[in-house]
């Protein structure tokens, strides 16, 4: 697919390895691979989910950043309190663009930031009675919770605080959900582990809480969507084609999510896993406890959507199978559209991704809708599984990284000379200096939703608009214009 | 003596999923699969193999089981 041969894209990973001292070398060699086709277990290919060397600039998070960002955060009607030095909440605070419905401050929290403020008198004492103090107070102010997560910070797990009895205690006060997170930053070697601990703490303290109590009218129509953080409005563009087909959404996980459709979760006939990397540990225990299978579903583009919403209805009656069919043939003519407008516009143009989560594969689908192509992919803190799933999507041949450094990432994009890069906002600055189109595709670089048909359009037209911008022709200096013919970026 | 759990994928194959240790791998053989009893030492697809004493009457999959190496 791409155009370059498998032994050239074999080269240049070793050309770039170069550098690296004899030990970082063969660490990083082993994170680094060219896409076979014929491998079908990753293990056997490429290593993931390792501790990054010391001293090669990563862009990985933390397990807090995993529990507190990613999984718990987007929980509208909990407070998170980020327990521990001020900063770790601060600086993530309503930064991810999950959207809900709701009042802030009133009866949902989403962007607001409750902290312990840890003092160095915390750290000498113990923190535990200024977290019991905490809980209480924000009951007092915000009385409308729903409930409270304790989400921890490098320091709790360094001094010992007991922060499951505070939790217990306030909640016989109370009688509401109190969860302890014990997502320590240090913990593992990147937020994949915060999620892992997140999810347990789901399952522990938050789940069964209406095991026994049948109250709830279900249906044999009833889904939850399971990872979908709902970006931009990701979730919502998602959930409407699903209730067009005729299923009931319960739950939102956890994008605009609420703690009463978590507890509801287990009363589903099937869960939408959407993010594999962040959500497949409660859903393999809703699996075992509840007997709910999951299946995972893509909704980037419509060809995937099509592929996914079928899929789907295999899980059901006719009526949901026609259902889908009604829902692929509603949309047909404004995809279409989208798709005449734009494929003309970026048809056979480059793109080179590197982002977390599920991302890395899922848009290449859409990518694809549109013509382009993706010639390079890799997962911030993917494991095996991932890059399992990543090999069948990707073309042969093309380069895949694992937490690729700074500096690798910069020499593999001058050397492939892709049109568009997707990634993060540590990498924005410098590729677009370097005048190449980027998008910042970890919260869609405040735009979105890109999830569902809906979505796609967004997609579509913010593709077009970053890399047929004009400006990219003038980001070479006028002292450089006379050396050097034409720029580097695409027209 | 990792948790293991075990559960059936779409083709209807036993899959054996070690979360702690990233594994996830189709169980190839196992070696006491009768109506009464299940278990023994269980070979997967990427050649290793652990062992179970035999549990009877078979579990319902998915299940969480802890295994030992074989």
């Amino acid at each position: 697919m791409s155009n370059m041969t498998r032994e050239e894209t074999q080269s240049l990973i070793e050309e770039v390895l170069e550098v690296y001292p004899e030990k970082a070398k063969k660490i990083r060699e082993a994170h680094l691979t060219v896409n076979d086709h014929t491998i079908e277990q990753s293990k056997k290919c490429i290593k993931s989910n390792r501790k990054s060397v010391p001293g090669a600039m990563t862009i990985r998070g933390c397990a807090y950043a995993g529990s507190k960002g990613v999984v718990w955060g987007p929980i509208k009607d909990m407070i998170h309190v980020s327990h521990g030095p001020v900063g770790c909440g601060q600086y993530s605070r309503a930064g991810r663009r999950n959207y809900y419905v709701g009042t802030t401050g009133i009866n949902t929290y989403g962007t607001m930031n409750f902290t312990s403020d840890f003092q160095e008198k915390d750290i000498v004492f113990g923190g535990d009675k200024k977290l019991a103090k905490l809980l209480q107070e924000v009951e007092t102010l915000f009385p409308l919770n729903k409930g409270t997560t304790i989400q921890s910070e490098c320091p709790i797990g360094l001094i010992g605080d007991d922060i499951e009895a505070v939790a217990k205690a306030q909640n016989k006060e109370t009688g509401k959900t109190i969860v302890p997170v014990r997502c320590e930053g240090f913990r593992g070697v990147s937020q994949s582990l915060g999620h892992h601990i997140a999810n347990d703490a789901v399952r522990d303290w938050a789940l069964d809480k209406r095991d026994n109590d049948d109250t709830f009218v279900t249906t044999d129509y009833d889904v939850a969507i399971l990872g979908d953080y709902n970006i931009g409005g990701d979730a919502w563009a998602s959930r409407i084609l699903l209730e067009e087909m005729g299923l009931r959404v319960v739950a939102q996980w956890s994008g605009d999510g609420s703690i009463s459709e978590m507890e509801l979760t287990p009363k589903v006939k099937l869960n939408l896993l959407h993010c594999y990397r962040s959500m497949n540990y409660i859903s393999r225990h809703m699996e075992e406890k509840y007997g709910i299978p999951w299946m995972e579903y893509n909704f980037f583009g419509p060809t995937k959507i099509e592929e996914s919403l079928r899929k789907i209805a295999e899980f059901f009656d006719d009526s949901i199978k026609e259902g889908a069919e009604r829902v692929i043939a509603k949309y047909k003519a404004e995809y279409q559209a989208v798709i005449d407008k734009y494929r003309p516009r970026l048809e056979g143009k480059k793109v080179m991704l590197y982002i977390g989560g599920l991302r890395p594969r899922h848009v290449i689908g859409a990518y694809e809708d549109l013509g382009m192509e993706v010639v390079g992919t890799g997962y911030e803190f993917g494991h095996n599984d991932d890059y399992d799933r990543t090999i069948k999507e990707v073309g042969d041949a093309t380069l895949i990284y694992d937490d690729v450094t700074g500096y690798e990432f910069e020499e593999f994009v001058k050397k492939v000379k892709p049109d568009l890069i997707g990634s993060g906002v540590k990498e924005k600055y410098i590729f677009q200096k370097m005048g190449i189109p980027f998008r910042q595709m970890h919260s869609w670089d405040y735009s979105g939703p890109y999830h569902g048909y809906d979505g796609f359009a967004i997609f579509a037209r913010d593709m077009d608009m970053t890399l047929n911008n004009p400006c990219w022709d003038n980001l070479t200096p006028p002292w450089h214009k006379d050396s050097k013919a034409e720029a580097i970026a695409a027209e | 003596m990792p948790s293991v759990m075990i559960r059936k994928n779409e083709k209807g194959e036993l899959l054996f999923y070690v979360a702690k240790k990233d594994l996830e791998d189709i169980v190839v053989s196992v070696e006491t699969d009768t109506p009464e009893t299940w278990g023994g030492e269980v070979e997967i697809g990427d050649g290793s193999k652990w062992y179970i004493d035999p549990i009877s009457p078979p579990p319902a999959f998915p299940t969480t089981l802890r295994f030992k190496r074989g």
